[in-house]
């Protein structure tokens, strides 16, 4: 068990924290034809939005309640009704969510009571869910803004009911923070596999996974899970929850539903992947199909091809908690050590990380930790490339914002398949980085004597 | 090369096979033999020299499956990494223009490259066509002012250790003793030091090992005039007859040029090791006694007590962590008795040992360092590697490259000793490298992982059931 170490400086230096807004918002983003629109200044939003375009390379739609001084000062709650009414009118969204921000909650808006009065006062809009969150900047981090979402849309949109398996080849998949398009893609191919269909909430795999379509521009989300299929999560035969921070939305859909779920904390590194497959395995009671049992068996071959490298190396993680759990997890299966561990705030499953310390705090206490402990890899967002560089050492990027790396938003980390090429993608930069070279010794006798080789320029060094 | 030439150089009278009826090395058998050809061996003896051009005349087979793939290293040119070969054509081969392409080649290479010597590799098809490699050689070193010489190997002649022998005798009549040494940079000079030149034969300097042990060289005042072939330049080779002692370096394979040294040159030479604690020291001690200077004896002495007691620290956490597990170890010749006793400084267990390259000396070494009981292994096969670790329980299998993926797929711990590796062993500093490396894949947590069955599967277990698992 980690030893949590709580922040102890003023200052926080090169923040790894995402606000708990934006958190919120990216849960949103997965539901199909959907728009968040945060409640607060419109800088909450822009901000927002402009790190999610250069991490997703995607056009978002994010909209805001825009607080002036007047609304800050006397009140927002028409701003509310009037930016739910605006977009209602405008674009007829299949669902709004709505989360809080910093100034909202210090302001004391109640956004569950403007939610439902949004709907008497607009009653054309009935059909149109609205979907309230308590998400102030000042506490928890995307992650927690995101499972806090994810929590809301289940308490709006899934009423209590005892309807278990009605739809016997249906399984929710409650998504996690942690994963990417690609990995959701990923899970959903594993869930069709045993012959079940998969409700994934939410699905940035089927709206942030960067695609054409043939409208050209849209005001809402051009994918992701549609709210029909929201409401019958009920009808499910299981529930699989990928991320210990849904835990409190997994336990509010299984008091409303009674599905029974199985939760995962992770879904890299054989173990992980083996209790997840193992599950669906149950679930359908179909065999594992052979292809996932030769995915399994290359996985496998990986681990001991990999292990040489692996071995030993001291790993500093930055993260959100799921993701740092995750990642620790990985890299100590493989006997690496992790050496730095750093979240952004407090999470139950930051307990269970394997590493001596769990510190709360930013990249800065990263390097310092990394230092102090050694490292030859760093496994963090894109802002840490100056913490590597000032360390010396390379860096896997993980988590958000990858706005350096091509594709980073896209890349599959779960299963057989993706812990395979994390393995291969983490040996190899260990070794490019060489640092097990010894360095080069020239003998005191033979110290000066180049001037007998005559090597053509670009042949010494 | 000649059939007399191979029988000569089959005929090593410092190689304790010979004491057997038929000389020298045994005869490969069609369709059981593993193992390279002489080229092989020639290339792997020769190639670390490092401001050579290494040229291989032959199709592509040759040069192209084996260049860039050795773990040696340089501290200056790296030229020797460049692969070269003729890459000879049918057209070549059947107008006999190949000789005609050589000589290009080898003006290409001075052209481009500058190189301090070019070396010839001669291979199967060039022997068999009767390309003469040597006159070649001769008119493009008077024409270019360049030495060039030839290495005449080509795979059919035997196996890769004659391979190393072809590799000796062409140093010896070709390129020892064409030059003296220069003499000691005054800078080098330390009061109270009289420095002594010294030869190493067959230390190839992989992954940079050598590197641990040259400081303590220069330390004692021993200056190695050439390494034969570790980081090694060809000026140095040229003045190798000028030391006053050789060491063979965990090699039979260059033991010719050492005894030839001795015969012609008058210069004594040891066998030894740079592996393990025991045999570095062993070999210091050696340089002492082979040149009988009292104030050298009394600096070694002094260094390895220092250096004894540093790695002895150094390595007591590994040997809590290593101790009484259980090694099999299967490499070639030397190597099966010099890290034998590198394990044993590690308070490792080697429950047997490979000895299919090793001779009759290598293997009374053995029995002195293991026990007259020890398991001697010559069957190579991957079947019968696994088996003996089954037998035998052993935590991890030590042994070249080529046998790391029987092991693997064995889901055996494994550690890998031969010429690809990416880790230097030798010497005091290199020995905490080796613990590590062993504790590495020993206490892997992913043995465990892979041996386990999926959850879902009910019956028996992938892999080999191992009862000491090590982690």
């Amino acid at each position: 068990m980690a030893e949590i170490i709580k922040r102890n400086k003023a200052l926080a230096v090169s923040p790894l924290k995402v606000s708990q807004p934006v958190g919120a918002s990216l849960a949103f983003l997965g539901v199909n034809r959907a728009i968040p629109m945060m409640h607060g200044s419109q800088g909450c939003t822009a901000f927002g939005k402009v790190f999610f375009v250069r991490h997703f390379r995607e056009p978002i739609p994010l909209q805001t309640t825009a607080m002036d001084q007047t609304s800050t000062v006397l009140g927002a709650d028409d701003s509310v009704i009037e930016g739910l009414r605006t977009i209602a009118e405008k674009n007829h969204p299949a669902l709004i969510g709505l989360p809080t921000t910093g100034l909202s909650e210090t302001q004391g808006a109640d956004i569950y009571r403007l939610a439902k009065q949004f709907h008497s006062a607009c009653p054309e809009y009935a059909d149109i869910p609205v979907v309230p969150v308590v998400t102030p900047d000042y506490s928890g981090c995307l992650e927690s803004g995101y499972a806090l979402a994810v929590k809301s849309m289940i308490d709006v949109l899934v009423q209590e009911s005892a309807s278990v398996g009605k739809r016997h080849k249906q399984v929710n998949v409650l998504a996690g923070s942690l994963l990417t398009p690609g990995d959701i893609e990923h899970i959903k191919e594993l869930v069709e596999a045993f012959g079940l269909r998969p409700v994934v909430l939410p699905d940035i795999a089927d709206s942030l996974d960067g695609h054409l379509t043939a409208a050209e521009s849209s005001p809402l989300t051009t994918g992701g899970t549609p709210v029909a299929e929201i409401v019958t999560m009920g009808e499910s035969v299981a529930t699989l929850v990928i991320g210990r921070s849904l835990d409190p939305a997994a336990d509010l859909l299984k008091a409303r539903t009674r599905v029974p779920d199985y939760r995962f904390d992770t879904l890299m590194g054989l173990t992980a992947v083996d209790a997840f497959v193992h599950a669906l395995n149950l679930i359908s009671g179909q065999p594992v199909p052979e292809k996932l049992e030769r995915q399994r068996a290359q996985l496998q071959d990986a681990m001991v091809d990999t292990h040489f490298m692996l071995g030993f190396a001291r790993v500093a993680i930055a993260g959100d908690p799921d993701l740092l759990y995750g990642c620790a997890r990985l890299v100590t299966d493989m006997g690496c050590e992790v050496s730095a561990a750093v979240a952004p705030s407090r999470a139950p499953v930051l307990d269970d990380v394997p590493a001596t310390q769990v510190k709360l705090g930013d990249l800065e206490d990263l390097e310092l930790a990394a230092r102090e402990h050694g490292v030859d890899l760093v496994i963090s967002n894109s802002h840490a490339a100056e913490t590597a560089q000032h360390l010396g050492v390379p860096l896997l990027r993980a988590g958000f914002p990858q706005y350096d790396l091509i594709g980073g938003y896209q890349k599959l980390w779960v299963g057989y398949r993706g812990t395979r090429q994390t393995l291969f993608d983490l040996a190899n930069i260990l070794v490019s980085n060489g640092h097990h070279e010894i360095s080069a010794y020239r003998s005191i006798y033979h110290a000066g004597e180049a001037s007998h080789a005559t090597p053509a320029p670009g042949h010494t060094h | 090369m000649q059939a007399k030439d191979i029988a000569e150089l089959l005929n090593e009278p410092a190689c304790a096979h010979n004491t057997k009826s038929k000389s020298g090395c045994a005869k490969p058998k069609p369709g059981a033999t593993a193992g390279g050809c002489s080229f092989d061996g020639a290339q792997i003896a020769l190639l670390p020299i490092a401001d050579v051009a290494h040229i291989v005349h032959g199709p592509i087979a040759c040069a192209g499956s084996s260049w860039d793939n050795r773990g040696t290293r340089s501290s200056g040119p790296t030229l020797y990494k460049i692969g070269m070969t003729t890459d000879l054509t049918e057209q070549d081969v059947i107008m006999g223009r190949s000789e005609k392409r050589l000589f290009h080649s080898i003006k290409q290479a001075i052209d481009s490259h500058h190189p301090a010597a070019v070396f010839v590799y001669n291979t199967c098809v060039p022997a068999l066509v009767g390309d003469d490699v040597d006159a070649v050689c001769k008119d493009a070193a008077q024409r270019y002012g360049v030495p060039v010489v030839p290495v005449d190997c080509a795979g059919f002649y035997g196996t890769k250790n004659l391979g190393n022998r072809i590799a000796g005798d062409s140093m010896f009549k070709y390129v020892i003793g064409t030059r003296d040494p220069d003499p000691v940079p005054p800078e080098a000079q330390r009061p109270g030091i009289a420095v002594h030149d010294v030869n190493l034969i067959g230390e190839y300097n992989i992954a940079g090992e050598f590197w641990h042990v040259l400081p303590l060289f220069d330390e004692l005042g021993l200056r190695i005039l050439c390494t034969l072939s570790g980081d090694a330049r060809f000026h140095q080779v040229q003045a190798m007859h000028r030391a006053e002692t050789s060491m063979v370096v965990c090699a039979k394979a260059l033991l010719n040029v050492a005894r030839k040294l001795e015969s012609t040159h008058g210069v004594p030479f040891f066998e030894g090791s740079f592996y393990g604690v025991t045999d570095t020291s062993h070999a210091f001690r050696e340089f002492a006694r082979l040149i009988g200077d009292a104030s050298l004896t009394e600096r070694v002495e002094a260094m390895i007590a220092r250096e004894e007691a540093r790695v002895d620290a150094a390595l007591e956490p590994w040997r809590q962590r290593l101790k009484g597990k259980r090694v099999l170890l299967y490499t070639g010749g030397v190597k099966s008795w010099s890290i034998v006793s590198a394990l044993q400084d590690l308070g490792m267990d080697v429950v047997a040992t490979g000895t299919n390259k090793s001779t009759e000396e290598d293997k009374a070494r053995i029995r002195e360092l293991m026990g007259e009981k020890t398991r001697m292994i010559t069957d190579g096969s991957p079947k019968a590697l696994i088996g003996i670790v089954k037998e035998y329980q052993a935590d991890i299998l030590i042994a070249g490259g080529r046998n790391m993926y029987t092991a693997l797929k064995a889901r055996i711990p494994f550690l890998d000793i031969n010429q690809e590796r990416e880790f230097g062993y030798a010497g005091y500093t290199g020995m905490s490298e080796l613990a590590r490396q062993l504790a590495l894949t020993i206490e892997s947590p992913v043995w465990a992982s892979v041996r386990k069955p999926a959850p879902w599967a009910t019956d028996s277990a992938p892999g080999i059931p191992m009862t000491a698992t090590g982690s």
